[in-house]
């Protein structure tokens, strides 16, 4: 045995990489910072929807390109986005054990998020803007 | 050491009892439901996103949308997609509850269960009441 003697963790273990990455209260706090931030949020989101859905095109592009809702949106999506991201990873690394599948899902998870945050970013710059 | 290295990934240790020996409660369904609604929200973020670029398109591909959320199938994903929005939305207040220490005890965590889905349920409800009345 080397190194610390206080340590419970065993040899293999050390050499292997096994053990905590240090990122858990991180990752803890940031999915309570944004649910907290989502809850005022959501309710606005909500509301946005039940004023635009099944109306025509004009009145959506009107109602979702006014700054209010654009900035509600723009505010919305990036919190929902993480807060996905940060869950997804939770499941992922609950139940996929295999290192590989796990790597894969992990940045997948990355991926998605990100094609959908900056999709949905995009659209509500370009119902503001254009 | 150098023999134990080796065997230490693939043996075969008792696990601890898991699901199968519980009986069924309220609260652990309500576990698997926070869980489950966040992954059904995770995959129904594709729709928002479709619809809101859609939107900021031209009027051809806001109509194919358009036509898709308010077909019969459309609209069921979209309640089921509201519902989800609440009923994870309370469990996330649930949380907050217990990180203040609050309701951990035996009636209280059965009252916030119950009030989770009863919650989820009548905000649901009352968003497509409002959603029809306004339009």
């Amino acid at each position: 045995m080397s190194g610390n003697s206080k340590s419970i963790r065993t040899p293999a273990a050390k050499v292997l990489y096994l053990g905590s990455a240090r990122s858990g209260t991180r990752h803890a706090w940031r999915m309570r910072a944004t649910s907290m931030a989502l809850i005022p949020l959501t309710i606005g989101f909500v509301w946005l929807l039940i004023t635009t859905v099944g109306k025509d095109h004009g009145v959506v592009r009107a109602t979702l390109g006014h700054p209010f809702a654009s900035i509600l949106l723009l505010l919305f999506i990036p919190a929902s986005v993480y807060h996905m991201m940060l869950g997804m990873q939770t499941i992922i690394e609950d139940y996929v054990h295999s290192e590989h599948v796990k790597s894969f899902a992990l940045l997948a998870n990355m991926f998605f998020s990100a094609v959908i945050g900056v999709a949905c970013v995009y659209a509500i710059l370009r119902l503001s803007f254009v | 050491m150098t023999t134990d290295q080796g065997q230490s990934r693939g043996a075969a240790r008792p696990l601890s009892p898991h699901l199968q020996v519980y009986r069924f409660a309220l609260t652990m369904a309500m576990s698997i439901a926070h869980r489950i609604t966040g992954v059904g929200l995770y995959v129904g973020t594709i729709l928002l996103a479709w619809w809101l670029v859609a939107a900021a398109s031209d009027a051809s591909s806001f109509a194919t949308a358009s036509a898709f959320m308010g077909s019969a199938f459309g609209r069921l994903i979209l309640f089921g997609f509201t519902w989800a929005l609440f009923h994870h939305m309370l469990g996330g207040v649930r949380h907050f509850i217990w990180d203040l220490g609050y309701g951990m005890d035996h009636p209280e965590r059965e009252y916030l269960a119950q009030g989770t889905l009863a919650g989820g349920l009548i905000l649901t409800l009352l968003v497509w009441f409002l959603a029809y009345v306004v339009r």
